[in-house]
């Protein structure tokens, strides 16, 4: 069972939650505790701040083999953001034919169901994305 | 003292199906069907949609048009008859992602059809009573049709999110009454996947006895007849019903017009009359008279009597969607990935 | 620190070995590469095992003292450890090897790569892969493996002009090179159209744009150069061994077209040997999709960036051209048994580098390449290899 697993992460995976670096001022998401370009000047620096899920795509496949977790969505669209903010994230793009998302589309994030754990389990959900 | 509507938001899934693709596969005519019924379409959820991305998506979108602080929403009730969970609640999840948790109430609501405004009746209830400052109600569902029963038609997905508050209202609720009976015109049993229905029986003593008897108490309450509302809106099972009804009270098509989302969207059920007020706050100006007369099977109907505000005019600056929006731009389905959307395909287990 | 040369090579046949376990596969690998070695048991002083996932697998952890007991070393209490670095387990398994023979420590040591992959079904295995990459932030939210290399390969096309055709020049080549190779688990050339209208697996890429799912095994015999000729005439000298990280999800790095673990694994291996890219004939490289290959012979300094593509495409890279690269097949035809493959690679060089590859010998193969990578580039590991002049 991964419950404790998926609802330690709610915070981010709900509403976007990510850690500002107080040293020089770049966005992480998911949240750090250390700067990866700061690292000790960011130590006790890092600030919580919520994304605004709007973003634009640097790349994205359409995905016909895959997971089984989201074998009825098949194909799907997955896709690397860069969020307004500067931080990049992975998700998936949802309410279109792939053929409508491009390099550069605009998305913004919407909530959706992520999975769950079989029939009678607990249901994860989280940000997936939508073209503007 | 005033209670009412301090902001809304509405949600349609992106996805639809026509009557036709659905009688093709039964042997009938789904057009034809359809136009029975008063149905062009409906909605249909992706399968990564339920009540509760519905409600969020709703919540998110009232929440993103006010400047309340959604720390100071002090209950949420969603009221819905497809709850994911039969045990834990939808309200607690939305309530985290609108960051509003955790110093407030939260609770699922069923009612069949009605649970929605049952909600925005509880909000209602706390905020005059200054138990608390805002509450939180939303309709929503994701109800399913037996295949080739008459629901499969009708049955859609949608839902809406109000704010009831006292201060900065778009739309002033000025009464709020109920009518209650033991009335078994549609039901679903524990575990079953679909509900059922006693076939005809849900018009006259149900659908429409329920709404009469309703109405008829709103208009002696208020002192108020037909022509003095710029909207009507009624439950809307299919696109007749609301009509038949509306207009035996001598309500014109206008007032109906945008109350009745039914033929283009499906019978969203408890989300049904949240969106039809939803798609009418969105076409009102202030001052303008809202009539709403929800159903809900078991049976029950509980009356509105609002008025909108000038801050309607604010709020359709701030962030504002319309729902229109969302109702126009959609993909059609055919049956067989509706089929498999819906989780009607037997997959032997594998998923 | 002592040099070090490898003095046995063992592989198994890769494919689907419905016959074989997970043990079977190690020994057998194992027991060839200690019979090239002309060793015994008795000899050896540790052993080290690259494996990516037996838990998960085949439900059993703790297969280091598993592969040392069945391989009859129980009672001389061996040491045993096991090396987990996703894809790059192999490749990881070699490098502690190395260190642990020219630290001093160990003289004969065994590094063994094994996975046994067909106990689970495609659907399993394909959800363990993507655990190579950032479970939470990324397999989470939809992305297998090959979608995350899909989207790779979707900038690589965007920033460079890289085609699906010269994806597909990546597969005939090795598909080509795979059925030269009697251990590989396809030995057939296939055509360009082949490849690329096959089925989309993450679009752009294609079933013959992937790695297939494989079991197998593979072991090479250590021990200080010094000491070398003592066992074999033709010790194969490990030159350098150059490791990297980079961050686990990929799309934290500033560009998803190159693999900086690469990058900077190459420039150490290349430092320490005092070599550079020019003075390798043939090179090993990591070709889980073919994307892949493309940016390796790119980021370890072959090709300028964004020139992978065109360079395979012009045969650049085909045996005996300007760089003879995955001539074992590589993971696309030779198979991609995960944790065997950087064990694998030191195999097929070793072979090259003894002059033992028959039909797709490279000619005056003096120095060889290997480079390993697990999950999406958060590993990388570069060895180098020469004959001794």
């Amino acid at each position: 069972m991964a419950i404790a697993r998926f609802w330690r992460e709610n915070d981010s995976r709900y509403n976007m939650y990510g850690k500002k670096c107080g040293n020089c001022d770049k966005t992480y998401f998911p949240p750090r505790d250390m700067c990866p370009k700061c690292r000790r000047e960011s130590m006790g620096k890092m600030k919580k701040v919520q994304l605004t899920g709007k973003g634009k795509v640097i790349s994205y496949s359409i995905v016909h083999d895959g997971l089984p977790e989201f074998h009825m969505q098949l194909p799907y669209t997955i896709a690397i953001i860069e969020l307004e903010e500067g931080a990049r994230i992975t998700g998936q793009v949802v309410d279109c034919n792939g053929d409508s998302v491009k390099i550069g589309s605009k998305v913004k994030s919407v909530f959706r169901k992520l999975g769950e754990e079989g029939k009678s389990g607990v249901i994860h959900y989280g940000y997936k994305f939508k073209l503007i | 003292m005033s209670v009412g509507i301090v902001s809304y938001g509405g949600y349609v899934p992106y996805y639809r199906i026509e009557a036709g693709s659905i009688g093709a596969v039964w042997g009938v005519d789904g057009t034809a069907r359809g136009k029975g019924l008063g149905i062009i379409r409906k909605s249909v959820p992706s399968p990564d949609e339920d009540v509760i991305t519905i409600s969020v998506e709703a919540a998110r979108k009232a929440m993103k048009c006010c400047k309340a602080d959604p720390e100071k929403i002090g209950a949420l009730y969603v009221g819905s008859e497809s709850h994911p969970y039969a045990v834990k609640p939808t309200a607690t999840i939305v309530a985290e992602a609108i960051s509003a948790a955790p110093n407030l109430t939260a609770a699922d609501m069923e009612f069949a059809c009605k649970a929605g405004t049952a909600g925005i009746q509880a909000c209602m209830g706390q905020v005059a009573s200054d138990m608390i400052e805002y509450g939180m109600a939303i309709g929503a569902d994701t109800s399913q049709g037996a295949p080739g029963d008459a629901l499969e038609y009708s049955a859609a997905a949608g839902g809406a999110a109000f704010l009831i508050g006292k201060k900065d209202l778009v739309a002033k609720i000025n009464t709020t009454l109920s009518f209650t009976t033991d009335t078994p015109d549609f039901w679903r049993r524990e575990g079953q996947m679909y509900p059922r229905h006693g076939g005809r029986f849900t018009g006259t003593p149900a659908y429409f006895k329920h709404i009469n008897a309703c109405a008829k108490m709103l208009f002696d309450k208020m002192g108020t007849k037909p022509e003095d509302y710029d909207h009507a809106i009624f439950h809307q099972p299919n696109g007749k019903f609301p009509l038949r009804i509306g207009g035996a009270m001598g309500f014109s098509k206008e007032q109906l017009e945008h109350g009745l989302l039914t033929p283009i969207i499906g019978n969203t059920y408890s989300g049904a009359v949240p969106l039809g007020l939803t798609n009418v706050l969105d076409n009102s100006k202030p001052g303008d008279k809202i009539f709403v007369i929800s159903y809900g099977s078991g049976a029950g109907s509980d009356g509105f009597d609002i008025t909108v505000t000038d801050n309607i005019k604010k709020h359709k600056k701030n962030n504002w969607q319309p729902l229109s929006d969302l109702i126009e731009n959609y993909e059609l389905l055919d049956y067989a990935t509706y089929a498999k959307f819906r989780g009607k395909i037997n997959m032997g287990g594998v998923a | 620190m002592k040099e070090v040369a490898i003095i046995g090579i063992g592989e198994t046949k890769i494919g689907e070995l419905w016959e074989k376990s997970l043990r079977d596969l190690g020994i057998e690998a194992g027991f060839k590469a200690m019979e090239d070695a002309g060793i015994s048991g008795a000899d050896i002083d540790a052993m080290f095992v690259g494996n990516m996932s037996a838990g998960q697998l085949i439900d059993q952890e703790h297969v280091a003292p598993l592969m040392s007991d069945y391989s009859g070393m129980a009672e001389k209490n061996l040491p045993a450890i096991r090396v987990e670095a996703a894809s790059a387990s192999g490749g990881l398994a070699l490098s502690q090897g190395y260190m642990a023979v020219a630290s001093g420590v160990h003289d004969i040591v065994v590094v063994g790569g094994a996975e046994k992959m067909t106990d689970v079904g495609d659907e399993t295995a394909g959800e363990i892969l993507a655990k190579t990459a950032d479970q939470e932030w990324e397999a989470v939210f939809g992305a297998t493996l090959g979608s995350l290399y899909a989207m790779m390969a979707r900038r690589h096309m965007k920033d460079y002009g890289t085609t699906k055709e010269q994806l597909a020049a990546v597969a005939v080549k090795n598909h080509l090179n795979g059925s030269m190779n009697p251990n590989a688990q396809f030995r057939r050339a296939i055509k360009p159209e082949m490849a690329i209208n096959s089925a989309m697996v993450a679009d752009p890429l294609g079933t013959f744009d992937c790695a297939p799912l494989s079991d197998g095994a593979a072991a090479v015999i250590l021990a200080p150069l010094d000491k070398a000729k003592k066992y074999t005439d033709t010790p194969i000298k490990i030159l350098s061994c150059g490791q990297a990280g980079d961050y686990m999800a990929l799309h934290d790095r500033d560009s998803i077209t190159r693999m900086d673990a690469t990058i900077v694994a190459a420039k150490k291996a290349f430092k320490y040997a005092g070599l550079k890219p020019k003075d390798v004939q043939l090179a090993e490289v990591h070709d889980n999709y073919t994307i892949s290959e493309i940016m390796a012979i790119e980021d370890l300094g072959f090709f300028k960036k964004g020139q992978g593509g065109k360079a395979t495409q012009d045969g650049q890279t085909a045996l005996n051209s300007k760089i003879s690269v995955n001539t074992s097949g590589g993971l696309k035809a030779k198979g991609n048994p995960v944790g065997a493959v950087g064990v694998g690679q030191a195999v097929e060089a070793v072979t090259q580098l003894r002059g033992e590859a028959g039909e797709r010998q490279v000619d005056k193969a003096e120095t060889a390449l290997l480079h390993n990578i697990g999950g999406t580039g958060s590993t990388a590991i570069v060895h180098l290899l020469g004959r001794l002049s």
